[in-house]
């Protein structure tokens, strides 16, 4: 049995301490003096170990966040040493990825709306937002649908909405979107793989 | 990419060219450097810049952008004419020996077919001609004039050293010294490989010059091969995924066709782009195709999809035949008015698109407009941006917080196309929810709305499926990439005739491989390529994590999920000769053993084509069955020519009289300005990134450690256009095109030197593109105020990477 280090730390986490390690049969010697190191990090020790995958470029490298079992916070993020491409190493981005949490203060946290003419963003909530999309979405799609071309052939399209959008976002995330833009029959439909 | 990032390592030599791979991919960089660990590899850096990728190089050699084709147009002259190409692999998995048909021609940068006022080729002259059972005619001695390989060294003939040193700027033992060591690959146990990313994809000929390297590549036997291939080194985390489920005008997920208005009917559209071959040894999976479109609109319309009702394909939109609707055209449309809404996901376009002046002024004409991020940007704030007035801008907008990456559950598909499952770490804060939770409440409220008032044309929004929330009304990943795989809609039992079994499905069982698909609409795949990325009993591969390696190639097959059925090398039968042993035995990829094949997932299970009866060709999906070096499939031609870009420093292309790709699109708008070999604008200029900030800047502008390490705009400018301009290091300068202009400081740097182009001295500046005026407050803005409306004339890429600009203090 191969102990990588994140493998040690899931082991480690579970079972309390070094001593029920022995009982697997596992040759301790090597791990002992990194057991000690260990010993200083209980709260990695402890934490929850949640794999993710980078979100800058297509690498696609592993990290693992450490999750504080208590307040459910992520404190640490680094990289998946069991990880065949990355083997634990990131760039600077990656390396960096710690800040992309609420950690980071710039993060949005409400719906912010800005009125016509207005200098200035406000606070909504989801359900009046959600609403409001709606509407304009289905009043624009509604006044503006072509159902036939000038040539006569019915293409039953939306022209005057246009979705730009992502690369940066999950696939489940990226085929719904993929989707609701054919519904809708919007024809405008682009992002960052052209650009 | 045809290979994947492990898989660099398996190479002899590796070309970087249209990449800084160790700044933007450092990772994949570990694996270029690796392959000279493990096998002495080369590695050769061409690119305008000396970078860090240069640096750890065995040699950069400087060329000026745009210019590519002429570069590796010149290195297919001297493989052919020094005998390098791989003459077994050429003979057999190519259409080198395919005959061209007689009214196919080229003359002065023009193909045959050309129509100047349209831009576009009329292609019926672009064809291969075939025998009176319809299948194509092969001169398997390469000796007939008008087979694909002859046509193919008279058409580079024309790229001889002085030509393509005079072009490039690059200068003729550069240019011999990488033909050669590159050409070295072209023999059975060598690989070369390309790794490329937008250096090549931006500009106005970026389908072509990869293309280019294809031709060269098939030339040398590197396609289908461990260590070789054509590698992409994509720039976003998920654009494989986000492409391969084609948010994209032109294409529905899986790279099926977007419907057009001249195909009224499914049967129309079906007939057209389900390829025929007359050849018994062509795979041609394509003929597929209506499998992988119907379980399509199956995914979407479920069981209000009928055979009756052509499974919705009249409720779906058609775009107009020839027309295209980019980015580009998009805010053409939205600076006329035209369009009043738009939803901006995860990205930042008033700083990312060419001609960002004219995108910010379109935003103005916005009614509304929708954006969707973990961070405030330049797009989704321009109604207070640079010169812009709040009071007189009507927009109404809406910014969503959405939960960041390691907030959620998903699966991400990197460039070597591994499909990897991520977890869920943390909740998102405060009101945050993620990208498609967004999108499934949106669209439930669009589809209330329908339901309750009706509406125009509402029967493709009320009968979409859209059930993928979790018991407590939230998005719910699983259930979405469930749907993308497929499921069989009632009980199938499938029947393989090779193996002579059969096995039953049950309804509601998620389809194992897209090769049980059906047309008559009784399975269902969200998108056909990720069908096998779950188990008929739902084990979800993306998810697995194992390690092991039985090949020693780093193929990985049981960590994640890689499509096509987890294939890790694409193309992998051409590893192999005709009777399936492998060409290089040290690099066992694949082989024929007894009644099968070994090693990685083969492209597709039928023995290699020495087997006349049951053998297939191996590139099973194009129609004839070989790799295409006769290439009818692209816009400006079936072979590449050298185009200048729209704005350059020169008057006259050296190879013929066509300056520019004549197949692009102009865009005559009034702030689509161009000033080609103008005065006022004397030096070729090019973009890029830098390794801590991410493109646009969107994301790593608001983190404090990466902003801190690069925290402004800045132009590189080297040591004697430097001089000449009276500029020092650090001071501040102007640069502008005849679109507009941005202040930044200057680097000055002995990282560009300048071009013998034509006989003149032509120097080249770059900026990267990762800034905006909206944080930090002092960083810049963006360096596509810069650069112009124009595209790739195959995929509307923008022309990024070669414009012209000029340099002042400031
Ligand atoms: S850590 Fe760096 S190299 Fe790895 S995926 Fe992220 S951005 Fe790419
Ligand atoms: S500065 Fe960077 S390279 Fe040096 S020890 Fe620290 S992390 Fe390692």
């Amino acid at each position: 049995m191969d102990i990588t280090r994140r493998g040690f730390l899931h082991l480690s986490g579970a079972v309390g301490s070094g001593i029920a390690l022995s009982t697997l049969g596992i040759n301790l010697k090597p791990t002992r003096a990194y057991a000690d190191e260990l010993n200083k990090m209980n709260r990695v020790k402890a934490a929850k170990q949640v794999t993710t995958i980078c979100c800058y470029c297509s690498v696609g490298c592993g990290l693992v966040c450490s999750v504080d079992k208590m307040t459910g916070k992520i404190f640490n993020i680094e990289g998946d040493a069991d990880h065949p491409i990355n083997e634990g190493s990131l760039c600077a981005k990656g390396a960096g990825f710690f800040d992309l949490t609420e950690a980071n203060k710039h993060r949005l946290t409400k719906v912010l709306y800005r009125a016509p003419m207005s200098d200035k963003w406000e606070e909504k909530d989801w359900d009046w937002t959600l609403k409001r999309i709606a509407r304009l979405v289905k009043d624009t799609r509604d006044a503006g649908f072509v159902k036939t071309n000038a040539k006569g052939e019915v293409v039953n399209r939306c022209e005057t909405i246009g979705h730009l959008g992502s690369s940066n976002v999950d696939n489940e995330e990226c085929w719904l979107m993929s989707v609701k833009c054919r519904a809708l029959g919007l024809v405008y439909i682009d992002h960052q793989a052209r650009v | 990419m045809t290979n994947h990032y492990c898989d660099i390592k398996n190479s002899d030599c590796i070309l970087i060219m249209g990449s800084n791979a160790a700044e933007h991919h450092p990772i994949a960089f570990k694996w270029i450097l690796r392959a000279r660990e493990l096998n002495g590899a080369k590695i050769i850096h061409v690119d305008p810049r000396y970078t860090r990728t240069s640096a750890r190089c065995d040699y950069h050699v400087p060329l000026r952008s745009g210019t590519d084709i002429a570069f590796l147009g010149g290195m297919i002259h001297y493989i052919i004419e020094n005998n390098k190409y791989f003459k077994d692999y050429v003979v057999n998995y190519t259409n080198a020996p395919f005959i061209v048909g007689p009214d196919f021609n080229f003359q002065d940068g023009l193909f045959s077919g050309y129509d100047p006022e349209k831009r576009k080729y009329n292609k019926d002259t672009w064809v291969l001609e075939k025998d009176d059972a319809g299948i194509p005619k092969r001169d398997m001695t390469l000796s007939d004039p008008r087979c694909v390989f002859q046509m193919l060294k008279a058409h580079y003939s024309r790229y001889t050293l002085d030509k393509v040193s005079s072009i490039t700027g690059v200068s003729k033992e550069n240019l011999l010294k990488v033909y050669s060591e590159y050409s070295a690959t072209g023999v059975p146990d060598k690989a070369g490989t390309e790794c490329y990313a937008l250096g090549w994809t931006h500009h106005t000929v970026g389908s072509q010059n990869i293309r280019t390297m294809a031709i060269i590549q098939l030339l040398l036997g590197n396609m289908g091969i461990a260590g070789g291939g054509i590698n992409a080194l994509r720039g976003e985390p998920n654009v494989q995924g986000s492409t391969d489920h084609c948010i994209l005008y032109g294409n529905l997920p899986g790279y099926l066709k977007m419907h057009v208005a001249s195909l009224d009917t499914l049967e129309k559209y079906l007939h057209k782009y389900t390829p025929e071959s007359k050849d018994p040894q062509s795979a041609n999976y394509y003929s597929n195709y209506p499998k992988f479109h119907v379980s399509f609109l199956k995914s979407m319309f479920d069981d209000k999809a009928t055979a009756e009702n052509e499974f919705g394909y009249p409720w779906l939109p058609k775009l107009d035949d020839g027309v295209a609707y980019s980015l580009m055209h998009l805010f053409d449309k939205m600076y006329e008015g035209k369009v009043k809404g738009l939803f901006s996901v995860a990205n930042d376009p008033a700083v990312s698109s060419p001609n960002a002046g004219k995108v910010r002024k379109a935003l103005e004409k916005l009614d509304w407009l929708v954006g969707e991020n973990i961070f405030n940007n330049e797009t989704y704030e321009f109604w207070r941006g640079p010169g812009v007035d709040p009071k007189k801008i009507k927009t109404e907008v809406f910014l969503l917080p959405a939960s960041a990456t390691m907030e959620k559950e998903g699966s991400q598909s990197n460039s070597g196309r591994w499909v990897q499952w991520k977890y869920k770490a943390a909740e998102a804060p405060g009101d945050a929810i993620p990208v498609g939770e967004m999108t499934l409440k949106i669209m439930d409220a669009v589809k209330e709305l329908y339901a309750k008032e009706g509406g125009v044309h509402p029967e493709p929004i009320l009968n979409l499926k859209w059930d993928y929330t979790d018991s407590k009304g939230r998005f719910d990943a699983l259930k979405v990439s469930k749907q993308i795989n497929g499921y069989f809609l009632q009980d199938t039992v499938i029947e393989d005739k090779a193996k002579g079994t059969t096995t039953t499905f049950k309804k509601g069982q998620l389809v194992p491989t897209f090769g049980n698909l059906q047309a008559d609409g009784s399975t269902s795949s969200g998108n056909w390529i990720m069908a096998g990325s779950f188990t008929a009993d739902g084990e979800n591969k993306m998810m697995k994590r194992g390690k092991e390696d039985p090949t020693g190639l780093g193929l990985f097959p049981n960590w994640s999920f890689a499509w096509p059925v987890n294939r890790r090398v694409i193309y992998n039968r051409a590893s192999c000769d005709i009777y399936g042993k492998p060409y290089n035995p040290k690099r066992k990829l694949l082989e024929w053993v007894g009644d099968k094949w070994v090693g990685d997932v083969p492209d597709g299970p039928w023995p290699p084509m020495a087997d006349k009866e049951k053998g297939k060709y191996p590139f099973i999906m194009k129609t004839d069955g070989v790799g295409a070096l006769f290439g009818p499939g692209m816009v400006e031609g079936p072979f590449p020519e050298h185009y200048e870009p729209l704005e350059g420093p020169l008057t006259k292309n050296p190879m013929s009289s066509q300056l520019i790709n004549p197949a692009i699109e102009i865009f005559k708008g009034e702030l689509d300005k161009v000033a080609n070999a103008s005065e006022k604008y004397p030096y070729v200029c090019t973009t890029y990134s830098c390794t801590e900030h991410w493109c646009s800047g969107a994301l790593t502008r608001w983190q404090a450690w990466l902003l801190e390490a690069m925290p402004e705009l800045y132009i590189e400018i080297g040591d004697l256009l430097a001089k000449e301009k009276g500029i020092q290091n650090g001071q501040r300068v102007k640069v502008s095109s005849i679109r507009g202009s941005v202040e930044c400081v200057a680097m000055v740097t002995k990282r560009f030197t300048p071009f013998q182009v034509e006989g003149k001295t032509v120097h080249q500046v770059g900026l990267p593109f990762n800034y905006g005026w909206l944080f930090p407050k002092d960083g810049g803005d963006s360096t596509n105020l810069l650069t112009p409306t124009v595209g790739d004339a195959n995929t509307f890429c923008p022309e990024y990477k070669a414009f012209m600009v000029n340099v002042e203090r400031a």
